[in-house]
């Protein structure tokens, strides 16, 4: 069924573009609405006809994993949701897995959020990840959601010393005093790695400013793919690894699965999307391509007449 | 006139008739996977009404309509309205009551903390800040305002002092030979792997040339001439090679985005893949 998709979708795709080519080559206008299609075709058929390709981490991926992996059994890990559900697609994949991978290595999980709608898709990941999946793992003793809370990188700035004077309670009204996970935690010094997942302000570039790097903690990011680009030069000194937006999360889903056996039959929507996203680079690719050849004929006609 | 308000009521009652069908359709789906009732009923709704508003949402790649304007604005107004709500449950509430008042605590049932008056000065800037709205003693809430910016000034300027220009610039001080044990080790221990010795190096350099000769471009007071001129012009690629990764990047994150909505209406609401 996937070979039949991939060759439909490449002779649609090829077809068209031919159609294209010549179309813009003897000079006639293309309609932007036919590249939306272009595309709108590329991303849906290897969706429908479960077109994917085989992924391998990167360094830069393999960073985080490896942190995580290496983590003796009972370390906190905190992991911030800064991100809302405009961003859900392309980074809830990467939280997602490193909720799944610490739970795995039993590792103790602090789920914050520097946004608002952190809150709400850490609860998510609450009940689709950990309830699910990992059933004998109980809240306040091996993870927690702690919630949002306003103030952007003020909140860093504060947790950095005392979590207290920022977070009373966890996201259900419990004390944290009484939660058994919080104790021994009094600030983020007292974690043992930090993730933050999102591409947006606040994000990872305040989590490097404000926590990792006055903190001397180890910090690793999930990035949206727009943001990627502005976080690669705190690599690898300042974040310990780097998801780039879905690629990444692909790299780490594929790392895990290649790893754990129990993950065999996981959800990996980063995998999934990578197949829509080959064909629609080729399509992009394809038009940059058609967009120069038509630029120069015309020209060189131009000078021709 | 009276015929674009005609086609404009034509294809409204349409888009009604097939939301009502995808409606029913989907509470029987629901309801054939065992989902209760008006559970069933109340999640049909839900589904059919996110699919009718990324549908409304994609309708602006053909041009711009009233669908498309309803489910911007519901957009705007439910992402503000949920800011608001759970600031003030997770900071006025979970913040603020604990600290000021057991019996507020009590109503709101939250843990109370031990009393601290200076839990009073975030709120009157809070209620200085609300006073914009009035006319007359709008001039107040600039108070709040140049708290606000300065201590956020303050506070970014130490940090990214430290983060952003002192360790980065110690960040490109890198090795131009990585592990260097002589040629015979090199050539015994070739090989391409992505965090080995060649790759290391190679990236290494590139780092140094990029930085230098990015430098070289933004350097004004010499002309670029000579040298100078051939170090310019890699700056310059070195930023268009920047610039189009970026752009990729970019692609890539938005058709994501596009892959998401497609899943939702594709698996969700149609339930054409697993």
């Amino acid at each position: 069924m996937s070979n039949i998709g991939l060759i439909l979708s490449i002779a649609v795709i090829v077809g068209g573009l031919l159609w294209l080519t010549i179309r813009s080559l003897s000079g006639r206008e293309v309609e932007r609405r036919i590249i939306f299609l272009f595309i709108g075709i590329a991303v849906s058929i290897p969706l429908l006809f479960d077109i994917t390709f085989s992924e391998k981490a990167t360094p830069i991926v393999k960073g985080i994993y490896d942190k995580i992996e290496n983590l003796p059994s009972g370390s906190r890990i905190l992991i911030s949701f800064d991100y809302g559900p405009s961003m859900a697609p392309e980074v809830e994949p990467m939280s997602n897995a490193f909720v799944r991978h610490s739970l795995a290595k039993d590792h103790k999980v602090v789920i914050m959020g520097l946004w608002a709608t952190g809150q709400s898709l850490g609860a998510s990941a609450v009940e689709n990840v950990i309830k699910s999946e990992f059933p004998d793992k109980v809240d306040g003793v091996d993870y927690i959601n702690i919630g949002y809370k306003a103030g952007n990188q003020g909140v860093l700035n504060v947790i950095i010393t005392d979590f207290r004077k920022m977070y009373a309670t966890d996201v259900n009204g419990v004390d944290l005093d009484s939660v058994e996970i919080f104790k021994g935690i009094r600030s983020l010094k007292d974690m043992d790695l930090m993730i933050s997942v999102g591409g947006g302000f606040p994000g990872i570039k305040e989590w490097v400013l404000f926590a990792a790097d006055p903190g001397n903690i180890p910090l690793a990011g999930g990035s949206a793919a727009v943001s990627t680009p502005l976080l690669y030069p705190y690599y690898p000194k300042q974040l310990i690894g780097l998801l780039g937006g879905i690629k990444g999360a692909a790299e780490y889903e594929s790392e895990m699965k290649k790893n754990y056996p129990r993950f065999a039959d996981m959800p990996t929507p980063g995998i999934k999307m990578m197949g829509p996203q080959t064909l629609a680079h080729m399509v992009v690719m394809a038009f940059i391509i058609i967009g120069n050849l038509s630029f120069f004929f015309a020209k060189r006609k131009k000078s021709d007449g | 006139m009276a015929n674009s308000r005609r086609i404009s009521m034509i294809i409204l009652a349409v888009v009604i008739i097939l939301f009502a069908v995808s409606w029913i359709l989907k509470t029987m789906t629901l309801q054939a996977a065992g989902t209760d009732g008006l559970l069933s009923i109340r999640d049909a709704f839900f589904i059919t009404f996110a699919a009718f508003l990324t549908l409304a949402i994609f309708s602006f790649l053909y041009k711009d309509n009233p669908y498309y304007k309803f489910a911007e604005h519901l957009f705007v107004g439910v992402s503000a309205a949920y800011w608001m709500s759970v600031g003030f449950w997770s900071t006025f509430v979970g913040n603020f009551i604990p600290k000021v008042s057991t019996s507020l605590s009590d109503f709101f049932e939250v843990p109370p903390k031990e009393f601290e008056i200076h839990y009073f000065v975030p709120l009157i800037l809070g209620i200085m800040l609300l006073m914009r709205l009035s006319t007359k003693v709008g001039w107040l809430s600039r108070w709040s305002l140049a708290f606000i910016v300065g201590t956020t000034a303050g506070l970014n300027l130490i940090r990214y002092l430290r983060t952003d220009f002192i360790t980065q610039v110690s960040n490109t001080f890198v090795p131009l030979l990585v592990d260097w044990k002589g040629i015979g080790p090199f050539f015994s221990d070739f090989s391409l792997n992505a965090s080995g010795q060649v790759v290391m190096t190679l990236a290494n350099w590139m780092i140094f040339v990029g930085v230098f000769s990015g430098l070289i471009y933004f350097f004004f007071s010499k002309e670029h001439k000579g040298f100078f001129g051939y170090a310019s012009r890699v700056g310059i690629w070195v930023l268009m090679i920047t610039f189009g990764a970026s752009f990729g990047y970019t692609v890539m994150g938005r058709v994501s985005l596009l892959v998401g909505r497609l899943t939702f209406l594709f698996k969700d609401w149609l339930g054409l893949v697993n």
